[in-house]
């Protein structure tokens, strides 16, 4: 077992490549745990992100500025009663969230988080996260059957008609990107996830601005495909919460309900993930190509660093603007602490760049490559996250017909569109 | 009406594999490798199989449809899982995106609407069991034939497809390499001609007039 630990440290390979079990559950249970935290954070930063939008000052009372409100919330999801209703259908009203759930966690086997960060190089690696993640619907759908109920059954079956009709539109424009892959020198294509950001690395340019505007166009359809695909503003059909109370999770409450939360997050998260494969050349930092000097290469190394310092000092500003009325005491010292905290994090991150700036073998260096990589993977997931409550915050939601027009007669004949000049230019181009 | 081309496409996505033409066979077949032995382990291959078979007894025994289409859910899954240990993961993919993710979600749409109190209450194919004993004897008798003459059918090497050019050989097999046409090029259109009917018929017929 030490050996089978020991013998992947250093390697360049994924752990599923190297066929090191021992890693590749070592990896499962980050990515779980990080995803966990991420979905955590983004509930925070969601109730804080709309509430400032729309001039309120959203959760202030758990902890400082509500920094603790996600785990009362937690706290609270899982002491609250856990009502199964009397007509359910038992089995499939427990084994609903579930479903959805283990779709949504799949997908992140194959989403590089890096050249080597990943649980596995799947040679079908966008199928795979494509077919998963459409195995959530199914997830949904029962739900709604299982409660038995009206509003649940209708919320269901919009959210199913919606994801069938927009996976369409998906898959069509993931097809443009793919195609992008095969104009190198032997014409040949990949599947696999870190094959298609390696081929951006090789062509010198992220997928989103060849052809210009091909890329761009293929992008924003995935992009408007994706937001309805999970399920959100402004396309939350199936939880229309002025027509329909809740959608399919109406009859749901307490844990349950939390694990279709955590599920719509994690697979907001795993579909940006994607997008930022796709067009945004996933874990590379910004002109890889161009910029491609020792000094450069550091100067970008600080970026990790630099962020967690300017959340330290944005939480410093918080600490000084903190009222200084006596009953803020202890927040105030909470808040100084949790600054504290993220200024060690980057000093340590920074501490890294600059220990493993110059010996490329060196163990400093190739750990500060690993966090770079994951660092500038995590900075794009990030700003689509940022993306998702924006659009909730500022669009007002569309009607079933509208959003069935835009799935079938708009967003197919685009991408179907974008889809046939690819290849024409691609082919001319070569 | 989707599902019933569909077989006829994953046959011939699948033919590669099976296919009696050993010269194109041999071509494939690339040296043991030591690193890709413990996928196909015989624990998986019971496990998945016995859940293949677990779910499809559910499927017929069940009462209400819900269940019955979960339980082929857990069933298709198993044969995609299948599928990869056969170093085969395009036709695993697909299995998983048409099957499980694309006809079964129709289906329990499909189901939702149809009143189950009703329907589960219905006297189901119960008088013509004799025929359907029948044709499952008949297809466990093809399967046993194929088992005990299988070395003469199928080639007595065992494939080892590369996991990496697994979807460019279906795609070479499919469309063909450049400036030739594939082995299936012909049949695989044909399959999507009949797709593309298939589907002008379910939008005439959704039409009110045309």
């Amino acid at each position: 077992m030490l050996n089978q630990f020991m013998s992947y440290l250093g390697s360049n390979v994924t752990p599923g490549s190297a066929n090191n079990q021992l890693w590749a559950l070592i990896y499962v249970f980050i990515i779980f745990a990080g995803v966990s935290l991420a979905v955590v954070a983004m509930n925070w930063f969601e109730r804080k992100a709309l509430a400032h939008f729309q001039i309120r000052l959203g959760p202030m009372r758990v902890g400082p500025h509500g920094l603790l409100q996600p785990i009362a919330d937690a706290i609270k999801l899982m002491l609250k009663e856990d009502i199964i209703p009397q007509e359910a259908d038992q089995f499939v009203f427990w084994i609903a969230p579930v479903i959805g759930l283990l779709a949504a966690f799949t997908v992140y086997t194959v989403i590089p988080f890096g050249p080597s960060q990943a649980v596995s190089d799947m040679n079908i690696g966008i199928l795979f996260m494509l077919g998963v993640s459409s195995l959530g619907v199914l997830g949904i759908v029962v739900a709604g059957w299982a409660s038995n109920s009206h509003y649940p059954l209708i919320g269901a079956l919009r959210s199913s008609a919606q994801m069938v009709s927009y996976e369409i539109a998906m898959g069509m424009s993931v097809v443009s990107a793919v195609l992008m892959t095969s104009f190198n020198k032997d014409g040949t294509g990949t599947l696999s996830m870190i094959g298609i950001v390696r081929s951006q690395q090789d062509q010198g340019i992220w997928f989103l601005f060849k052809f210009f505007p091909l890329g761009l166009v293929a992008f924003v359809t995935f992009v408007i495909a994706m937001i309805a695909e999970t399920n959100r503003a402004p396309f939350d059909m199936a939880e229309a919460e002025s027509e329909l109370t809740a959608g399919y999770h109406t009859e749901y409450s307490g844990l349950r309900w939390s694990l279709f939360m955590l599920s719509e997050y994690a697979a907001m998260i795993a579909v940006s993930s994607i997008a930022v494969t796709l067009w945004l050349g996933g874990w590379l930092r910004p002109f890889p190509n161009l910029l491609h000097a020792p000094a450069w290469d550091f100067i970008f190394s600080l970026f990790p660093g630099l962020t967690f310092l300017g959340l330290a000092a944005i939480a410093f500003i918080g600490v000084a603007r903190m009222p200084a009325h006596f009953s803020f005491k202890i927040q105030r010292i909470g808040l100084a602490v949790f600054a504290a905290l993220l200024g060690c994090m980057a000093l340590l991150l920074l501490l890294l760049a600059v220990a493993g700036r110059s010996a490329d073998s060196s163990i400093a260096a190739r750990f500060r490559e690993g966090i770079d990589y994951v660092y500038w993977f995590i900075l794009k997931v990030a700003l689509f996250m940022y993306l998702f409550i924006w659009l909730r915050a500022t669009w007002p939601r569309y009607r079933f017909d509208q959003l069935m027009r835009i799935g079938w007669k708009v967003l197919l004949p685009i991408t179907l569109g974008v889809l046939v000049l690819t290849a024409i230019v691609g082919v001319l181009a070569s | 009406m989707n599902s019933a081309f569909f077989p006829a496409l994953q046959l011939a996505l699948a033919r590669p594999f099976i296919a009696s033409n050993v010269s194109f066979l041999a071509s494939l077949i690339t040296p043991p490798n030591a690193d890709m032995a413990p996928v196909a382990t015989p624990f998986f291959f019971y496990l998945l199989s016995g859940l293949a078979v677990a779910g499809g007894v559910l499927v017929i025994t069940r009462r209400n449809p819900v269940h019955c289409a979960l339980a082929l859910i857990v069933t298709l899954i198993a044969v995609a899982n299948l599928y990869l240990m056969l170093y085969a993961p395009f036709v695993a993919g697909v299995q998983i995106i048409v099957y499980a993710g694309g006809i079964m979600v129709l289906f329990l749409f499909v189901i939702m609407l149809v009143n189950i109190e009703r329907a589960s209450k219905d006297r189901r194919f119960n008088r013509i069991w004799p025929a359907g004993l029948a044709a499952a004897c008949a297809l466990m008798a093809l399967f046993v034939s194929a088992f005990v003459k299988g070395r003469t059918l199928f080639p007595d090497r065992m494939i080892k497809l590369p996991e990496i050019s697994n979807t460019q050989e279906i795609a070479n097999a499919l469309y063909g390499e450049a400036g030739r046409m594939g082995q299936y090029t012909f049949t695989f259109e044909i399959a999507s001609l009949l797709l593309l009917v298939a589907i002008l018929g379910a939008v005439i017929m959704t039409k009110k007039r045309i």
